[in-house]
């Protein structure tokens, strides 16, 4: 994978960033002159995993940070990596299960993981618990 | 995000423009409960046709309403949602708990 642009970004875990995040990874994506659809499928995606960070890993806490990194590669993908140091996921391959939420009360339908699978081409999720999650995502754009 | 709501012979129409994320659902949430509390509609409409851009928390927002409405005896239904707004709604199965409205007047 030979890559041809990357940014990297820190951002507090804020809600107030969602929507930066998604407008960063549209911008990078732009480059490679994308349709419609596939810019919102890609702002979709990444809203879903930072909004992850904030409601899940950090749930407790104040300090937390997301760590996005977004690549342009060669042959015309975007990827991106959403990493945290929250509290993790102990069972991954049930998290990613459609309808399947740990916070039914905070009006979460545990549709996120299903949409970043829906709208990207590749979902990868290493999570370790009490350490954190890192969710890599890449889409063919050209 | 920007949110005007109406009212239309018992029905509470929540038109939304702009972007509904994590961050302005909340927000969204906050001001139409306060709507359906002073007015108690039969039905809540929610009009999306302004709406560009809208992850899992607009559908939590949706489906939170749709369980709040249900507990008054009332109804949501949901019109105007397109491109990836639509998908999302779609993919989840929104409608078979809300009803979508399609066409008609935007508000
Ligand atoms: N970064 C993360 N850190 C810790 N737990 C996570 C993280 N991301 C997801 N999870 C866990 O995985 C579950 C499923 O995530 P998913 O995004 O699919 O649904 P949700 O966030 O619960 O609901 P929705 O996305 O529909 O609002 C979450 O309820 C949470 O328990
Ligand atoms: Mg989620």
């Amino acid at each position: 994978m030979t890559v041809i642009n990357q940014v990297k970004l820190v951002l507090p875990a804020k809600s107030i960033n969602e929507s930066y995040a998604r407008i960063a990874a549209a911008a990078l994506a732009a480059q490679f002159d994308p349709t419609v659809e596939q810019l919102a499928d890609v702002k979709t995606a990444v809203s879903e995993a930072v909004t992850n960070v904030i409601v899940h890993a950090y749930r407790d806490r104040k300090d937390g940070k997301i760590y996005i990194t977004m690549k342009l590669t060669q042959d015309g993908r975007i990827v991106i990596a959403v990493r945290d140091t929250g509290c993790g996921i102990a069972d991954v391959s049930q998290a990613r299960q459609p309808c399947f939420t740990t916070a039914p009360g905070e009006e979460r339908s545990g549709m996120g993981f299903s949409i970043m699978e829906t709208f990207m081409d590749t979902l990868r999720v290493s999570s370790r618990p009490g350490r954190g999650t890192t969710v890599t995502m890449s889409k063919r754009l050209r | 995000m920007n949110l005007k709501l109406m009212e239309d012979k018992g029905t509470l129409v929540a038109a939304v423009t702009g972007e509904i994320d994590h961050h302005n659902a909340l927000l969204l949430r906050e001001k139409v409960d306060r709507q359906i509390a002073a007015m108690r509609p039969a039905e809540l409409c929610i009009d999306l046709s302004g709406v560009e851009f809208m992850d899992s928390s607009g559908l939590g927002f949706i489906m939170g309403r749709y369980r709040s409405m249900a507990g008054l005896g009332g109804k949501v239904s949901v019109k105007g949602a397109k491109g990836r707004v639509e998908a999302v709604l779609q993919m989840a199965g929104a409608y078979r708990y809300v009803e979508k409205i399609e066409g008609g007047n935007p508000v």
